[in-house]
């Protein structure tokens, strides 16, 4: 079946049950990215849609998608690959105040760029962590059951929870390894700083074990953020710092000034052995992105940054730009209690 | 590579903005105020302060907010958010009540 048919399956059946503000949603974001890395352009033309459509009061039905052409050169100049697939497909059923159960193909949770930084309207940089595969079991995805919520949450702390297992498949669109794993975050909204602890387990072909911890650290009253992960796996290791800011010094976000994003982020990896299953490079690297962004008004943003990578295998400089923008509407004009 | 040399590119580019960060007063706001469908567009209600900081705390620390959208679709936000942000059911309520003052 194509995505554009289960899309419009999925619309058809919620029709009937979206009432008030549970209007069913497309969202997403739209992109025009280039990368240079060595004097090779790539150009990639590309769109993310979402959907959210809830069906009565406790479930949720969810689903991402990519749409993607890459131009890149080749010894006659210029040649094609198109990618359409699925990034999840997944119902959530809110089971009580602390239980959510999803179920079908999920985001693996493991650290949290997966989940929460990935889409390309969110993310700073149009590129992801190098240590990104870094236990999301090359798919970045399970096909199974996630039990998820939040454990505990007070005015001072809360913690939440994510645990799963992935059933094996080799569907096309839903590629997935047999596995499970499991995330636990504290927050301290006092501080805005959040820690947590990921691990995983691919249960098929070399079983492997993958760790993760992040942290996140946003001080109040600021528009500066830090964000970072570490992830071991058995061959490989790695880490990355990521910080940007957004200055009210010249009339506030909304001013010309303030629409600019400084950003930098700082990875490093490193091997464990030659043994190349995770999806890292072949060799230790260190990089450093520089990267500058700014807010145009109307969801849209454009995105640059330099990057200098330092390897045995030799120094690379990348430059990236791109233009995102951000949609978001219901699928229908829906009628207000 | 000299290790000097990129440690004092770590430390240069994480170390500059902080001074300006802290002496400066948070305007991270979601939709602009003066959109008719923005939550802040209103008077203050008892639940925004509690909404204001929820989102700050849990939907700023990833994303920009978008510039407004339909209260139609609100609910559905806040539903997709509790899953995805792991929010309780308080936290989804007073949200909702944020974004619907």
């Amino acid at each position: 079946m194509t995505m554009g048919a289960i899309f419009s399956l999925a619309l058809v059946f919620c029709a009937r049950c979206g009432v008030a503000q549970d209007t069913p949603l497309i969202s997403g974001g739209v992109a025009f990215l280039t990368s240079t890395n060595g004097g090779n352009t790539t150009y990639q033309p590309l769109i993310e849609p979402l959907l959210a459509a809830p069906i009565g009061k406790h479930l949720l039905i969810e689903s991402r998608a990519t749409i993607l052409e890459t131009f890149s050169p080749d010894s006659n100049g210029y040649d094609h690959t198109h990618f359409a697939g699925f990034t999840y497909l997944q119902g959530d059923y809110i089971v009580s105040p602390h239980f959510t159960l999803v179920g079908g193909s999920f985001l693996l949770p493991f650290n949290t760029y997966n989940e929460r930084l990935s889409p390309v309207w969110i993310g700073n940089f149009q590129d992801g962590p190098l240590i990104a595969s870094l236990g999301l079991l090359s798919s970045g995805s399970g096909l199974g059951g996630m039990l998820r919520g939040s454990a505990v949450s007070r005015r001072k702390y809360s913690v939440d929870y994510a645990t799963w297992f992935s059933a094996r498949s080799d569907n096309e669109q839903f590629n997935a390894k047999r596995s499970f794993g499991g995330r636990a975050s504290l927050y301290l909204p006092g501080s805005r700083l959040e820690l947590g602890l990921s691990y995983d387990r691919q249960l098929q072909d070399t079983q492997e074990n993958f760790y993760g911890a992040h942290l996140w650290w946003e001080p109040k009253d600021t528009v500066f953020r830090l964000r970072s992960e570490f992830a071991r796996g058995r061959h490989a290791q790695g880490y990355w710092i990521e910080a940007d800011y957004r200055t009210q010094a010249f009339g506030g976000l909304n001013s010309w000034i303030g629409r600019f994003e400084p950003l930098f982020r700082m990875q490093q990896t490193f091997r464990r052995d030659n043994v190349a299953s995770d999806g890292l490079p072949l060799t230790n690297v260190q990089r450093a992105d520089f990267g500058l962004d700014y807010n145009l008004p109307h969801n849209t943003r454009i995105l640059t940054s330099y990057a200098r990578q330092f390897s045995s295998a030799g120094d690379t400089n990348i430059w990236e730009t791109g233009i995102v923008y951000r949609f978001l509407f219901p699928t229908w004009k829906g009628k207000m209690k | 590579m000299n290790k000097k040399y990129f440690l004092a590119i770590i430390l240069g580019a994480l170390a500059l903005p902080l001074p300006e960060a802290k002496s400066q007063k948070t305007e991270q706001v979601p939709p602009n105020p003066t959109d008719k469908h923005s939550p802040t567009s209103n008077k203050p209600q008892p639940h925004e302060d509690e909404g204001q900081r929820l989102f700050e705390a849990h939907c700023s620390r990833c994303h920009t907010a978008p510039e407004g959208f339909s209260p139609n679709i609100s609910g559905t936000v806040v539903r997709h958010m509790r899953v995805r942000a792991s929010l309780s059911q308080h936290d989804e309520q007073e949200l909702l009540r944020f974004f619907n003052p």
